[in-house]
């Protein structure tokens, strides 16, 4: 085979894992598209699902459905309380595993990582089972859910914090001590900025986890509404737009926040 | 949020792990495990004994009269004689998603990771930017996209894939599109983590040495993505089998898996027989997990 016909294979074959890729991430997208659209639908009835028109009158009326904003502010709170106590239990944690020498290293390795291996049908139900089994079917609500939520983002926020941890060399801190910083300083002044980033990415990680977590919410929530549970309501009946317009809320505020990460890390690294 | 775990992942890892060696010794590390300990033993361990416990229940307890502990072991040969094709439609499923996963995703981190030059930021922001709005009700939208009106039956009646009155939507096709579609960010990103770490010179080296770009890939990139393939297989297979919104959403009581059983059964209240259920669940993916890992030699998942 001749060079030339071996670079054409080459660009060709090139060329088309791109442009598989590129299908592939459409698909990804495809149903983001469609959200940001459903979010000016006018719909015909309250039974249709297409899109039958365009409006704004969605976006000017978000709290119109019953129970919408509601619902969108309880997950919110939990989501904040969950993210809050999740990120402080998981990284003292990460802390422990990187830094730390104790008994039972693996067996706590191999806890952390369970829950992210388990189904969630499966960690939601045993959840229940607990909390029926020590008599508070009655006071399932805002607590159980919050209580369920830091369960199952504290090991994301484990791994999460200790891949940023590992990551980091320690000569840098043994630099500090060098120059007379004591342990505390030390750790303020170096390693928790250093470690920063990483307890910031499991942070948002556990709050978007907790936000749209459905399944083991369902099981374990009473009479309490959050935004997930009450989508799923609305699936059965009929399907207000304004739930879009909650989705694409959501979608760019991420995506500013991703934006702005991504834009400070440049301008840092630039100088 | 995944960025940035992905940016701090391959390179910098190498750097303290080896040993234990700059660790502290004393009671610090018992002290900082603790709180977060408790919680994962109080709302995880416990909890799964108590399913178990509660698998074993007299099945003809109620909420308001009680459960006994009977060690009702009949328990479990009612759940999976009464709900053998959910479980086995769970895992096909969950197993057919799982493969369209890697199919799809495979290339996708192999773009990004090789061929995607100055996009690759903008290229991985794109794979999680769906997790930036909610679950289902993208997965709502999936309703729309296969609608009987919306373009892709259309398209498909068109070339005559589908016939004049053919389905998408409510289809056991329509249950993977969507569990393949929800699962397939956590395929994707395991797969570039590992194929970023591959040294292209490697790649290289193949094709010098008269390798056919497909047995360099065979031989060389393959087994070097074997660690990101396994955790994608695993993230995805797992979550995928015991999934029930897509099956709800999407499909038909014919579509129905094990994750709609056990709910609906918590939901009425028929604990024993739903908890037998759940921990069957548990046991089978355990068991399929721990075949799979072992048999792809891949033992550092965590």
């Amino acid at each position: 085979m001749s060079l030339a016909s071996v670079r054409t294979r080459r660009w060709l074959g090139d060329r088309l894992v791109v442009t598989f890729a590129i299908l592939v991430l459409l698909y990804m997208l495809a149903p983001v598209f469609v959200v940001i659209l459903m979010s000016f639908n006018d719909p015909a009835s309250r039974q249709s699902y297409s899109f039958d028109g365009f409006t704004w009158n969605n976006w000017t009326n978000i709290c119109g459905p019953y129970q919408l904003c509601d619902s969108v502010s309880t997950s919110i709170q939990i989501a904040l309380l969950a993210t809050l106590l999740a990120t402080a239990l998981g990284t003292l944690m990460a802390f422990a595993m990187v830094r730390h020498r104790f008994r039972g290293r693996a067996a706590s390795n191999v806890g952390i990582f369970l829950p992210m291996a388990s189904p969630e049908i499966v960690l939601g139900s045993s959840l229940l089972a607990l909390f029926v089994a020590g008599g508070f079917a009655g006071q399932l609500g805002f607590w159980t859910i919050f209580v369920a939520h830091v369960m199952f983002c504290l090991s994301f926020v484990v791994v999460t914090v200790k891949a940023r941890l590992s990551g980091l060399d320690p000569r840098l801190e043994q630099a500090a001590m060098d120059l007379y910083a004591n342990e505390w300083q030390t750790f303020w002044r170096v390693t928790f900025p250093l470690v920063f980033p990483g307890i910031l990415a499991a942070a948002l990680l556990s709050f978007s986890l907790s936000f749209d977590d459905f399944i083991i919410t369902n099981l374990n929530s009473g009479q309490t509404v959050t935004f997930p549970m009450f989508v799923w309501g609305a699936a059965q009946r009929s399907i207000p737009p304004q739930i879009n317009v909650i989705g694409t809320i959501m979608f760019l505020l991420a995506l500013a926040l991703v934006v702005l990460g991504e834009l400070s890390r440049r301008r840092r690294l630039g100088r | 949020m995944s960025v940035a775990a992905a940016h701090a992942g391959p390179g910098e890892q190498q750097v303290s792990q080896g040993g234990d060696s700059g660790k502290k010794r004393g009671w610090t590390g018992y002290l900082l495990m603790l709180p977060g300990g408790l919680w994962l033993l109080i709302f995880f361990v416990v909890p799964l004994i108590t399913l178990i416990s509660t698998s074993l229940y007299d099945p003809s307890g109620s909420i308001a009269t009680g459960y006994e502990m009977t060690f009702h072991w009949a328990n479990y040969i009612d759940a999976v004689e009464g709900y053998g094709p959910q479980l086995w439609r769970s895992f096909l499923y969950a197993g057919s998603a799982t493969v369209a996963a890697v199919l799809l995703g495979f290339p996708l981190a192999y773009a990004i990771a090789f061929k995607s030059g100055r996009w690759k930021n903008l290229m991985l922001i794109l794979v999680i930017a769906p997790f930036f709005t909610s679950f289902l009700v993208r997965t709502l939208s999936w309703q729309l996209l296969l609608a009987d009106n919306g373009w892709a039956v259309d398209v498909l009646r068109a070339i005559n894939i589908l016939g004049p009155d053919g389905h998408l939507l409510a289809t056991p096709f329509a249950v993977v599109t969507g569990l393949t579609y929800n699962f397939l960010p956590f395929m994707v990103l395991p797969l570039y983590a590992s194929l970023e770490k591959i040294d292209p010179r490697l790649i290289e080296a193949g094709s010098d040495l008269y390798a056919a770009p497909f047995t360099t890939f065979r031989k060389v990139t393959l087994p070097l993505a074997m660690p990101g393939l396994v955790a994608g297989t695993l993230l995805t297979f797992i979550p995928a089998a015991g999934d029930y919104i897509n099956s709800e959403l999407l499909g038909t009581p014919t579509t129905r898996m094990i994750g709609n059983e056990i709910q609906d059964l918590f939901a009425a209240g028929a604990y024993p027989i739903a908890a037998a259920l759940s921990v069957t669940l548990m046991v089978a993916i355990v068991t399929l997990v721990a075949i799979y890992v072992r048999r792809s030699g891949t033992e550092e998942l965590v």
